[in-house]
C-alpha cells in the first residue's frame, strides 16, 4: 500500500470548534484513479475533513496531504488540480446558473467550452436562470456540472447528489464513472449507501470524528452474513447444527438463514442434499455494515432492529479479516445492537 | 416518545385545535409577533436605549452650554442661516429658542433618519428577510393566514416606536429643564415614533416589491435620504412646500416645545396607513419568495469581464454602487443650489457676518461647502463598510466557499471585495463633488468652484478607506465582530455632524478618520494627514488580510 501514490493521505486529523470535537483521529487514505466512498451519519465529520482538504480549515492536529502537499500552506496549487462539489451548493441570487459555471470553471484556471455544454445538455439544466430562481437540485447541478467540465485529477464531493431526482442521479452516476476511466480521482461524500456501494472501489466509513473503518466492499462484507432464501424439494433439516448458521426459518420446503462469511460453501452443501428448486442469496448491503457501526446510536433512539440483519455483529472479528477495524467500537455497537434487539422483543 | 418541552409561544399555531377560520389572513398573527420579539430581544433594546441615551445627553449638554438667555439668542441667530437650517430643521423654532426648541430643532431632523432605519430594518428583516432564507415558507406552511408575517412585522415596528415615544417623553420630562415640559416631551416622542411608523409603511411597500432583503432595505433607505434631503432643501429657505412633502419634516413641523401641535403628525399615520395597506395588497399579487416582477432570465455564459475575482465582487456590488453614486450625485447637486440662496444672503442679512467670524477666515458658502463635505462622506463610508462587509456576507452564505476552492487566492478573493470598496469610496467622491459644484457653479456663476469643490470631496477618500480598512480587520481577525465596522461611520456622523452643532471636544473629533481631513475648501490643503491617513489604510488592509489568510473560513 505504500508502494502506490496516495491522492490523499490524513492521518490522525484533529479538530475541534470551541467545546465541540468533530474530528479525533482521522485517518483517511485514497489512492491515485479510485473511486473511494466517504461514508458517515449526519455530523460525523465528512464535511469537515473535506474542508480540511481543501484548505478552508486549518486541522488542529494531524497530518494532511493532498496530492502529495499540504492543503493549508499551498491552497491555491492544490486548487488547481482539484475540483469540489458542497453538499449545500450556495449561489449568487442574481447571476445565472451559466455565468456561475463559468465563473467557477475559469477561476480554476480554464473550462473545456464542449464538455461543459455537453454535461449542461445531460443534467438538463437550464443555464440561464438566475440563482435565485433554481431548486436545491439545480443549485446542486451547476456545482456538479462546473467540477465536471474541469479537468481537475481530483474530485472532492460532498453528497453531491442531495436533492437530485433519480433520473440525474442515473446522469450522475454515469459521469462519475467516465471520470474514473479518464483517471480522475474521487472522493465521494455521502450517506446514501447504494450510491457508494455502485461507484465506490473502496469506502472509509466514519463515526464521531474518527475512521471506524476502511477497505473494499469485499473486504468488509466478509465481515459480515450473507442472507440466504431457498425452496428444496424436500424439508431442510440440519442446517442449525451448523456452525455460523444463524436466524434459520423453516416454513416446510422454504427456509431462510443468514450465515457467516467463511460459511457458505458448508452451507450451500447442505441445501444441495435436500434438492435445491430455487436459491436467491443477499451479499451485505453498506446499509448492513454501516448499521454496525451506528447500532448503538438506533439502540438509544429506540429503533426497531427488524430484518435488515445488522444484528448480527457479534463477529467483529471474523477470520481472515483485513479490514481495519476498529475493534472496540465495533464490539460497542454490537452490544447495542443486542440491546436494540431485545427491545424490539425480536425472537432470537 | 413524549416530547420533553413545553411547546414555546411560536409553536402555539401548532396546538391540535382546528383553525378557527382558515380563510383568515391574519391568522397567526399573534404568534408570529411573540415570535418576532422573542429574536429582537436584544437588538430592540439595544436601539431603543441608543437613541433615547443620544437624546438626553444632547439635551443635557443643551443646557449647560447655552445658560443664558443670550447665550440662547446668539445661537439662534448664527443658526439663521440657510446653511445651518440644512443641517437642523425649520426657522419657525428659532423665534423663541428655548432648550426645549433647540433640542427640537437640531434633533427630529437627525433622530428622524435613524428612526426610520431602525424601523425599515425591523419590517424588511421579518418579511422579506424571512422569505429570503426560506423561512417563511416553513411558517407559512403551518396555520398562518397569508398577511400575518407583515401584520407581525408591522405591528413590531409599531410596538418599537411607541415605546420609543414613550421612553423619550418620560426620559426627557424627567430630566427637569426649563421648558421641557411632559405635554412637549410627548409630542417630541409621537413626532419621533410617526417618523418611524411612516418609514415602516414605507419598508411594508419596498418588502414586496423587492425580491431581495438587500433591494427592500436600499428602496427604503433611499426614501429616507430623499424625505431629510427634501426637508433639508425646504428648511434652508428656498421653498417651504419641498418641506411639507417630506415625512420628516412633518414630524418637525409638529414644533414640540413651541407650538405642540398634533396634526401634522396625523399626516404621517395616515400615510403610513396607505403604505401598509399597499404592502398588504402587493402581497397578494405576488408568490412567496418572488418579487412583483416576473424573473428575468440571465446569460447563459459568463463574460470575460466576470471571471476574476474583482470583475466578480463588482457585478454583485453594482447595483448598490450605482445606487450610491446617483444618491451622492444628487445629494451633492441639492446642496450646490443652496449655496446660490447662501451667497444672495450674504449682503443682506447684517447676523451673517457675526457668523462669519465664528466659523472662522473662509466664506459662508465655503464653510458651508466644508460641512456638507462631512455628510457626504459619512454616505460614501456607509457604502464603503457594506461594500466589506458584503465579503463576510458571501462568506457566511456559503458562496465563498466554492470560489476558495478554485484556482484563486484568499487574499485576490478578498482583494476584488477590498478594490470596490476602495474604488467605490473614489467614484462616489467624485459623484459627489461632480454634483454639488455642478450645482454650485450654476447657482454662483463662479465656475471655479466646480473643481475646488471635487477636490473637497476627494480629499476625503483616505479616510473612507481608512473604515474600509477597519472592517477589514474586524472581518479577518474578529470575522464574529464584523458588525462593529458600522461604528465608524456612525460615528464619524456623530462627531462630524452633531459635534458642529453641540460643539463636542476636539479629542472626540480626532477619533473619527474624517475628523483628521483637511476641511477644503474652508481651511488650506494639508499633506501630512491625508498621507498618514493612506498609510494607515494600507497597513489595516493588508493586517486585514493576512487574518484572513490564517483562520478558518466560516460557513453558517
Amino acid at each position: 500500500m505504500t508502494q502506490e501514490s496516495l491522492a490523499i493521505e490524513v492521518s490522525g486529523l484533529q479538530k475541534t470548534f470551541g467545546a465541540t470535537r468533530a474530528l479525533d483521529g482521522l485517518d483517511l487514505s485514497v489512492r491515485t484513479g479510485e473511486v473511494h466512498g466517504f461514508l458517515g451519519p449526519n455530523g460525523a465529520g465528512k464535511s469537515t475533513t473535506l474542508r480540511v482538504l481543501l484548505g478552508l480549515l486549518r486541522a488542529d492536529g494531524g497530518s494532511t496531504r493532498v496530492l502529495g502537499l499540504d492543503p493549508w500552506d499551498r491552497a491555491v496549487e492544490v486548487h488547481r488540480r482539484l475540483a469540489y462539489v458542497p453538499g449545500d451548493v450556495e449561489l449568487w441570487p442574481n447571476l445565472s446558473g451559466g455565468e456561475a459555471i463559468d465563473l467557477l470553471s475559469r477561476l480554476r484556471g480554464g473550462i473545456d467550452r464542449r464538455r461543459r455544454d455537453e454535461l449542461v445538455e445531460r443534467f438538463d439544466l437550464d443555464p440561464r436562470k438566475k440563482g435565485r430562481a433554481y431548486s436545491k437540485g439545480n443549485r446542486q447541478k451547476v456545482a456538479i456540472v462546473a467540477a465536471l467540465a474541469s479537468d481537475a485529477e481530483l474530485l472532492l464531493l460532498d453528497e453531491p447528489t442531495s436533492g437530485l431526482d433519480p433520473l440525474m442521479e442515473v446522469v450522475f452516476q454515469d459521469v462519475v464513472r467516465e471520470a474514473k476511466e479518464a483517471g480522475r480521482t474521487v472522493l465521494l461524500s455521502s450517506h446514501i449507501l447504494a450510491q457508494v456501494e455502485k461507484l465506490a472501489d473502496r469506502v472509509s466509513i466514519i463515526r464521531r470524528g474518527r475512521t471506524v473503518q476502511s477497505g473494499t466492499l469485499a473486504e468488509m462484507r466478509h465481515l459480515t452474513r450473507t442472507t440466504v432464501e431457498a425452496e428444496t424439494e424436500r424439508p431442510v433439516t440440519g442446517l442449525d447444527a451448523l456452525e455460523g448458521v444463524h436466524h434459520l426459518h423453516t416454513d416446510g420446503t422454504r427456509v431462510r438463514f443468514a450465515v457467516d462469511g467463511g460459511r457458505i460453501d458448508a452451507a450451500v452443501r447442505v441445501l444441495g442434499g435436500f434438492g435445491i428448486r430455487a436459491l436467491v442469496s443477499h451479499p451485505p448491503t453498506l446499509e448492513e455494515l454501516m448499521l454496525r457501526h451506528y447500532g448503538d446510536e438506533l439502540a438509544a433512539n429506540g429503533h426497531r432492529n427488524g430484518s435488515s440483519g445488522a444484528d448480527d455483529a457479534d463477529d467483529a472479528d471474523g477470520p481472515g479479516s483485513t479490514a481495519t477495524a476498529d475493534a472496540a467500537d465495533a464490539a460497542d455497537a454490537a452490544d447495542a445492537a443486542d440491546a436494540a434487539d431485545a427491545k424490539g422483543g425480536e425472537a432470537r | 416518545m413524549t416530547t420533553t418541552a413545553a411547546p414555546s409561544a411560536g409553536a402555539s399555531a401548532a396546538a391540535p385545535v382546528p383553525a378557527p377560520a382558515p380563510r383568515a389572513p391574519f391568522t397567526g398573527t399573534g404568534a408570529l409577533l411573540r415570535f418576532a420579539l422573542r429574536r429582537d430581544r436584544l437588538r430592540l433594546p439595544v436601539w431603543l436605549a441608543a437613541l433615547v441615551v443620544t437624546t438626553v445627553s444632547t439635551a443635557n449638554s443643551t443646557a449647560a452650554l447655552y445658560d443664558s438667555p443670550e447665550a440662547r439668542a446668539s445661537a439662534a441667530r448664527t443658526m439663521a442661516t440657510p446653511a445651518a437650517l440644512a443641517m437642523t430643521g425649520p426657522q419657525h423654532f428659532l423665534d423663541h429658542y428655548t432648550y426645549g426648541a433647540m433640542l427640537s430643532h437640531k434633533m427630529i431632523g437627525f433622530m428622524g433618519v435613524l428612526v426610520g432605519l431602525m424601523s425599515v430594518l425591523i419590517v424588511t428583516r421579518h418579511t422579506r428577510g424571512e422569505e429570503e432564507t426560506g423561512r417563511a415558507e416553513l411558517v407559512r406552511s403551518t396555520v398562518v393566514g397569508r398577511h400575518a408575517q407583515l401584520a407581525a412585522a408591522l405591528s413590531l415596528a409599531l410596538l418599537a416606536n411607541l415605546a420609543l415615544a414613550l421612553l423619550l417623553a418620560v426620559s426627557l420630562a424627567g430630566l427637569g429643564i426649563e421648558s421641557i415640559g411632559l405635554s412637549g416631551a410627548l409630542v417630541y416622542g409621537a413626532a419621533h415614533a410617526a417618523t418611524g411608523v411612516v418609514l415602516a409603511g414605507v419598508a411594508a411597500v419596498t418588502a414586496q416589491t423587492s425580491s431581495s432583503t438587500r433591494g427592500a432595505s436600499g428602496l427604503a433607505l433611499a426614501v429616507i435620504g430623499a424625505a431629510y434631503i427634501l426637508r433639508a432643501a425646504g428648511d434652508s429657505g428656498s421653498s417651504d412646500a419641498l418641506s411639507w412633502a417630506s415625512p420628516i419634516g412633518w414630524a418637525q413641523r409638529s414644533y414640540p416645545f413651541a407650538d405642540d401641535r398634533w396634526w401634522p403628525l396625523l399626516l404621517c399615520l395616515a400615510v403610513a396607513a396607505a403604505c401598509a395597506a399597499t404592502g398588504f395588497l402587493l402581497s397578494s399579487r405576488r408568490d412567496v419568495g418572488a418579487g412583483l416582477r416576473p424573473a428575468r432570465l440571465g446569460r447563459a455564459t459568463a463574460s470575460r469581464a466576470l471571471t476574476s475575482p474583482f470583475g466578480l465582487a463588482l457585478r454583485l456590488q453594482r447595483g448598490l454602487l450605482a445606487g450610491f453614486c446617483a444618491g451622492l450625485f444628487v445629494m451633492g447637486a441639492m446642496y450646490g443650489s443652496i449655496i446660490g440662496d447662501i451667497e444672495d444672503m450674504l449682503g443682506s442679512v447684517e447676523q451673517i457676518q457675526q457668523a462669519l467670524a465664528e466659523i472662522g477666515g473662509a466664506t459662508l458658502a465655503e464653510s458651508f461647502a466644508s460641512m456638507v463635505m462631512v455628510v457626504i462622506s459619512v454616505v460614501s463610508m456607509v457604502f464603503v463598510v457594506m461594500a466589506v462587509l458584503r465579503a463576510r456576507a458571501e462568506e457566511t452564505g456559503g458562496r465563498a466557499e466554492a470560489l476558495l476552492t478554485t484556482g484563486i487566492s484568499r487574499a485576490s478573493w478578498l482583494g476584488g471585495h477590498l478594490a470596490v470598496a476602495l474604488l467605490g469610496a473614489v467614484l462616489t467622491q467624485l459623484l459627489a463633488g461632480l454634483g454639488f459644484g455642478l450645482a454650485a457653479a450654476a447657482a454662483t456663476g463662479d465656475h471655479a468652484m466646480t473643481g475646488d469643490l471635487i477636490a473637497a470631496a476627494l480629499v476625503h477618500v483616505p479616510a473612507l478607506w481608512t473604515a474600509a480598512g477597519i472592517a477589514l480587520v474586524l472581518l479577518g481577525l474578529l470575522p464574529r465582530a464584523t458588525a462593529l465596522a458600522w461604528v465608524v461611520p456612525l460615528y464619524a456622523f456623530a462627531v462630524g455632524y452633531l459635534g458642529e452643532i453641540l460643539r463636542f471636544p476636539e479629542w472626540a473629533g480626532d477619533l473619527s478618520p474624517l475628523g483628521h481631513v483637511p476641511q477644503l475648501p474652508a481651511a488650506p490643503m494639508e499633506w501630512t494627514p491625508v498621507l498618514v491617513l493612506t498609510l494607515v489604510a494600507a497597513a489595516l488592509c493588508v493586517t486585514g488580510i493576512a487574518g484572513f489568510r490564517h483562520r478558518d473560513l466560516e460557513t453558517e
